[in-house]
């Protein structure tokens, strides 16, 4: 019983992650677009809930339904691009049919990937060492958030001050780029210095 | 039938696949950065499915530091969108060589 309720969750998350995908690329309209995305990251959630990564399930809905998919349709609003792509020519030829094919072709490499090369499953596990390669098993018995949180914070402390490092260096950056170069916002009332 | 991390796999890849296909056929580079983050999603799927079948954790950490860089990474792809598109709003992602200097 279990099972069944498994398999009918993952068929219907997966036809949503990957709906959602195919939204985001038909969608000739820059919203709709961002509103598939929303629809293709809560679809991934499920997956991770289903996996038992309850947190990354939590920040998954957060940071990318929330944070990310906002600053996209925030930026789309802001610059008024909220309408159908004008540019209908293709300005490679067969541009199209190259991607698709493309496309297919790092599916069927990634498959390769997957199933073709060395031992799946179990012995996979112990292909490249010889023993079992967890760095930090998981104990079904703790919390996730717990267990996640104590790695996060002993063995990749410092990748973690990194990352606020590099959030940091993005904030400026974005910043600096969008910052309005030539326009004196600071001096308004003298006369011929209109910013428009 | 059960569910076996082979499918979450198979899913990752075709999700992958997807994105990669759009950040080809798509020109608004506003689009074209939400196929980028179809990518991140559908490789951070195969990141889970594979901490769930060698039952360690440090697969789930490595999702985490790729959300936070998803994030920096559109922070900043976006303001160089609004320097772009500031200009021209129709501009495609050939357009990028305008904002030279």
């Amino acid at each position: 019983m279990g099972n069944v309720a498994e398999v009918i969750v993952f068929l219907i998350s997966g036809a949503i992650v990957l709906g959602g995908g195919l939204g985001v690329i038909l969608n000739r309209n820059p919203v709709h677009a961002a509103l598939s995305l929303i629809a293709s990251f809560f679809g991934v959630a499920v997956l991770f809930i289903s996996q038992e990564a309850h947190f990354l399930a939590f920040v998954q809905v957060v940071v990318y339904g929330g944070a990310i998919v906002v600053l996209f349709l925030f930026v789309i609003m802001l610059l008024g691009v909220d309408r159908a792509e004008q540019v209908r020519v293709e300005q490679l030829s067969m541009q199209r049919p190259l991607a698709i094919v493309t496309g297919v072709m790092l599916f069927g490499l990634a498959m390769g990937g997957l199933f073709l090369s060395g031992p799946g499953g179990e012995e996979g596990a112990v292909a490249a060492t010889g023993q079992q390669s967890a760095m930090v098993p998981i104990d079904e018995t703790e919390p996730n958030v717990r267990q996640l949180g104590l790695d996060l914070f002993t063995r990749n402390v410092l990748a973690f001050e990194a990352t606020a490092i590099l959030l940091t260096i993005a904030t400026v950056g974005a910043v600096v780029l969008v910052r309005n170069e030539g326009a004196e916002d600071l001096v308004v009332d003298e006369p011929g210095t209109s910013i428009g | 039938m059960e569910v076996t991390e082979a499918w979450y796999l198979i899913l990752s890849a075709m999700l992958f696949a997807l994105g990669a296909t759009g950040l080809m056929i798509r020109r608004n580079p506003l689009v074209m950065f939400m196929c980028v983050e179809l990518m991140l999603n559908a490789v951070n799927i195969s990141f889970v499915a594979f901490s769930k079948m060698y039952d360690d954790l440090a697969g789930q950490s490595a999702v985490f530091f790729v959300l936070v860089v998803a994030a920096a990474e559109v922070v900043v792809g976006l303001s160089i969108v609004v320097a772009l598109l500031r200009r021209r709003p129709t501009a495609t992602a050939d357009d990028l060589v305008e904002l030279r200097g």
